[in-house]
């Protein structure tokens, strides 16, 4: 059994693969009544939260942070679209992708000034740093009225399966190849010991930002993504019980692996959807599961490891170990 | 090996998910009802009233639907007071559980979220409770086609609480104070405002909190500081105690005024002794003698052990509406009920009579105008806008 | 003007208080095992329904000293329990790995209480409260008694750590965990009775701010929890009069800004504020940068 997996994992063009089926039943569903329209709302939303996973992953797991201020990437990312596709673009085939862009961008832009502040500051001083500006992201949006203040706004809907996996498909290949290319390397090495890192040369400023830019950059196209399915959007819907939970999520599945975030957005998601006739007991049996997990296995289900298909193929082809 | 069948395990669990509810046939409506969150005391009247009227009709042999009867299965779905939530729960009753039609949601903010599933889906929504006039009107203003109510709306309360305090209490100076991140009472407050001033009122402060905030201490100063006659208060009953109890506390002597959203009797246990004497809008009273409205409430509080506040009668209402316009139509299919509904000739309901204007999801309603007095609510005037 | 002034300061002690008794039990789990207490927030919320089970429920009516007692005592045992069952396993594991289990913990214990009690609870009045007005001020023996106990409670804290033995050992463990055990002092003991006194601090909090706003409610822990987590690392978390000081400061940014400013800026404004300071003064007005051995 063992050779079997053995020899599926190092297929090296199965997850490819993978990636090719999933998006032809992606565009099945799309033409074909497979799905009802609410296992679909579900699929798309487990997509967002794989991508919501793996972009906190990259500075809360490989970075070795802890940031709960991820909500605020969502927000800014869905607002940005939601501008973008009301009141800005006309309607076209090109609007949810540039929409998307665009929310990425804005969150990124600001995710930016973050990483400069982190410079400064680690471990729970930055989570505070973190917490601060998400509040701050909420209470913003509330006061300005052009983007409809508390009540929020209707952005058309425009997010569909096949182009919820493409973004999926997106950032989990940057974020893994960031994470196995030699600014990779230099983020990991700031989670273990920033300041030998640093005496070794890493460059550390660059790899911080580089990090923190793109965990926002996802962050905000997530939460494009996120806007165009969900008819509405206020900002109520991004504060820090939203964060906890992406934290759930990312905890979950295994800090420092991207096929942990994968597992842990989806466990979470479904369970969720599953458990609904426990009603507010969901999120009893939930943290619990999360507790136990904590207790037995602190680092999440897949932490610090991770799917072979993930793996560059010189990790996979080394010699076995004595 | 364990990964393999977790994960085997999770993706049978989600097919799980994917499988809608079976069972005998039945005629099935949907109840999107903020259950617990924010305002659990709204929510439990919606469900308590549209249990009770599935529950006479059952008995009485179901709907008949064309020559046969079929029973009324009602689907609860919880939204726990959230916009994103209410989205999800009209989502899954429309797409998953196939209702024919939708009852609720009882909360502005989340009733114009579910709102605009229910228009997209093409599925009947009434709104028992839901004032804000964007729950009817689309984003350009116009109205949407599947979507009702069974209440009043914002402008018009807006105008019978301003002219009340001008013509009645006979105050020209307001404060208002209402909870900016909620569509209901950012509405009503805006609304109240504008008419107040346009009949020659002077609002002094316009002070605003946010949801879920518990301290007023700070808002109340500063309204204090401006000695208003009276003190505007559309917020729902959990905050309205709160503020009012606060706002004794500091000695603040002016006039309470409200709006419907306060409605819930949880308003005067929570509020106690603070909030006697306090002015509110409602839709009915349980002193109204129609005939229709003595049995419900006898009903109701038989069953509850209560008297129903307004949420529960406008349920009932609405209850009444989908289930006659269901028998109308003679199938259970949302185009054929939608149409049916809009068509309604008056139909005498609890809160009064009910009919649709062609092109128009809002019913034309009156108002009342309660007191808290001696831990009750009392009927003070009719509402004249 | 004056007396506006003077009213708004009286708000801002009340809710400062109570932010600051919150920002205690933060500051003292942190000092001890560097770890943050995600729970501490619901803690705070079980003291409100403690505090109403007994008020309420027992067929007795107890003066009020002695169910705020019980309440932190009750709450104090819930905190320390947690500490055994959830935190000690962990002491070993990466740091995320507890915090994780706190917030874990906070959410189990939010949402047991929600799903018993899914309406907001009424909290009957246990202190008959009289205004008193002074030229135009007004001020209630409640908030009068609130801000002395909160400040009675913070003192007595302050004594604790400083002149008994237990607070000694608190302050050796902050300070280098290791070699604590050498010198004969239980570590295990020392710690879970700091997790006792923290909880119970925070469900005194609890209480008293069941009292002053008296519609309590499962999830009134969270917001409130991670203010008063702000409030301790803006005053240097792991520092006792940090937290004192960092809370006060929280409540006085929240109730001037909504004084002076359009109320709907509060929380903008409260976090930019409290993020300049944290820009300035990375590690909190009274913290110290940790040490770090390279």
């Amino acid at each position: 059994m063992k050779r079997l997996l053995d020899s599926v994992a190092r297929c090296r063009w199965a997850l490819p693969a993978l990636v090719a089926a999933g998006f032809a039943y992606t565009l099945a569903c799309e033409y074909f009544p497979i799905l009802n329209d609410y296992s679909e709302v579900v699929l798309v939303t487990v997509g967002i939260n794989i991508i919501l996973c793996a972009s906190l992953n990259l500075v809360n797991g490989y970075m070795g942070e802890f940031s709960v201020g991820h909500a605020g990437f969502m927000a800014l990312g869905a607002y940005a679209s939601a501008l973008m596709t009301t009141k800005w673009l006309p309607t076209s085939f090109f609007e949810l992708p540039l929409g998307v862009l665009f929310g990425g961008c804005v969150a990124a832009l600001i995710g930016f000034p973050l990483a400069l502040l982190s410079f400064k500051t680690r471990g729970d001083y930055l989570a505070i740093i973190t917490l601060a500006f998400l509040m701050i992201v909420k209470s913003a949006i509330e006061n300005i009225s052009y983007v409809g203040g508390p009540r929020g706004m209707t952005p058309p809907v425009l997010t569909t399966l096949p182009w919820t996996f493409f973004w999926v498909v997106v950032t989990v290949w940057v974020i893994r190849n960031l994470v196995y290319s030699k600014f990779g390397r230099a983020i990991t090495a700031i989670r273990e010991d920033e300041i030998a890192a640093n005496a070794m040369g890493v460059r550390v400023r660059e790899a911080k930002i580089l990090a923190f830019v793109t965990s926002s950059f996802f962050g905000g196209v997530a939460g494009a993504l996120y806007a165009q399915v969900n008819f509405f959007i206020d900002p109520k819907s991004f504060d820090i019980v939203k964060s906890t939970e992406i934290l759930v999520m990312v905890y979950l599945g295994g800090i420092a692996s991207l096929g942990g975030s994968i597992i842990g957005a989806v466990i979470f998601t479904v369970l969720l959807q599953v458990l609904q006739p426990l009603g507010t007991w969901r999120m009893v049996i939930l943290p619990l599961i999360l507790v136990l997990l904590m207790l037995f296995r602190p680092r999440g289900i897949m932490g610090m490891r991770e799917l072979p298909w993930f793996l560059p193929a010189r990790e996979l082809f080394k010699r076995p170990k004595p | 090996m364990k990964k393999i069948f977790f994960f085997a395990a999770v993706i049978a669990l989600s097919g799980l998910a994917g499988c809608g509810s079976g069972g005998a046939p039945s005629v099935k409506i949907g109840l999107n009802a903020e259950l617990t969150g924010e305002m659990p005391a709204v929510g439990a009247s919606s469900r308590n009233a549209a249990e009770l009227f599935v529950g006479q009709a059952n008995a009485a042999g179901g709907l008949d639907l064309g020559g046969t009867k079929l029973p009324i299965q009602l689907i609860v779905g919880d939204n726990g007071a959230k916009a994103d939530q209410a989205r999800t729960v009209a989502q899954r009753l429309i797409s998953q559980d196939n209702v024919v039609a939708m009852i609720g949601p009882d909360a502005s903010s989340c009733a114009i979220p579910a709102s605009i599933v229910a228009e997209t889906f093409k599925c009947p929504m009434i709104s028992p409770w839901s004032t804000n006039s964007k729950t009817t009107l689309d984003e350009a203003g116009k109205p949407k086609h599947y979507v009702f109510r069974a209440c009043f709306i914002d402008p018009f309360e807006a105008r019978v609480l301003a002219k009340f305090v001008l013509n009645n209490i006979k105050a020209t100076t307001a404060a208002v104070l209402y909870d900016v991140a909620s569509e209901a009472p950012n509405g009503q407050a805006n609304l109240f405002k504008e008419v107040f001033e346009q009949n020659g009122g002077k609002i002094v402060a316009f002070e605003t909190y946010t949801t879920g905030d518990r301290d007023f201490f700070a808002q109340l100063t500063k309204i204090k500081a401006q000695n208003p006659e009276v003190i505007f208060l559309p917020a729902y009953y959990n905050d309205a105690a709160g503020i009012t109890r606060q706002a004794r506390q500091q000695g603040i002597t002016a006039q309470f005024v409200g709006s419907d959203a306060w409605s819930s009797p949880e308003v005067i246990t929570l509020g106690g002794q603070d909030i006697e004497g306090s002015y509110f809008c409602n839709h009915y009273s349980t002193e109204i003698a129609t005939p229709v409205a003595k049995k419900f409430v006898a009903d109701y509080t038989a069953k509850y052990g209560k008297a129903p506040d307004d949420v529960a009668a406008l349920t009932y209402d609405a209850m009444g509406l989908i289930t006659e316009a269901i028998r109308t139509a003679g199938k259970a299919d949302r185009q054929a009920v939608r149409d049916a509904l809009a068509k309604i000739p008056k139909y005498e309901g609890v809160t009064g009579t009910l009919q649709f204007q062609p092109g128009s999801g809002d019913p034309i309603k009156t108002a009342v105008i309660l007191q808290i007095k001696g831990g009750k609510f009392v009927w003070i005037a009719n509402g004249q806008p | 003007m004056f007396f506006y002034l003077a009213q708004q300061t009286i708000n801002a002690l009340q809710l400062g208080s109570i932010y600051a008794l919150i920002a205690l039990g933060y500051s003292m789990v942190y000092g001890v095992l560097v770890m943050i207490n995600f729970a501490h927030g619901d803690l705070f919320m079980l003291g409100a329904f403690a505090c109403l089970l007994l008020a309420v429920l027992l067929p007795v009516h107890l003066p009020f000293v002695v169910i705020l007692l019980l309440v932190m005592l009750v709450i104090g045992l819930l905190g320390a329990l947690i500490e055994r069952v959830a935190y000690r396993p962990l002491r070993d594991a990466p740091r995320v790995s507890a915090i994780i289990t706190a917030l874990g913990c906070g959410l189990v214990i939010e949402n047991t209480t929600l799903s018993l009690s899914p309406y907001p609870q009424f909290l009957p009045t246990l202190f008959a409260s009289r205004t008193l007005s002074y030229a135009g001020l007004t001020v209630t023996t409640l908030q009068i008694l609130i801000i002395g106990v909160a400040l009675g409670l913070m003192v007595g804290l302050d004594l604790l750590i400083r002149k008994t033995g237990f607070g000694m050992a608190m302050r050796a463990i902050s300070f280098d965990a290791r070699t604590v055990p050498l010198m004969g002092i239980p570590v295990n003991r020392m710690i879970s009775l700091t997790f006792f006194v923290g909880a119970g601090l925070g469900g005194a909090a609890g209480m008293l701010y069941g009292l002053a706003y008296p519609q309590i409610s499962a999830t009134m822990g969270v917001l409130i929890g991670w203010k008063a987590f702000i409030a301790a690392v803006i005053g240097g978390i792991g520092s006792i009069r940090g937290a004192v000081l960092g809370g006060f400061i929280l409540g006085g940014v929240e109730v001037m800004a909504v004084a002076y400013l359009p109320s709907t800026y509060r929380d903008l404004i409260s976090y930019s504020l409290l993020l300049a300071i944290l820009v300035f003064k990375p590690y909190g007005l009274l913290g110290q940068p940790p040490n770090q051995k390279v």
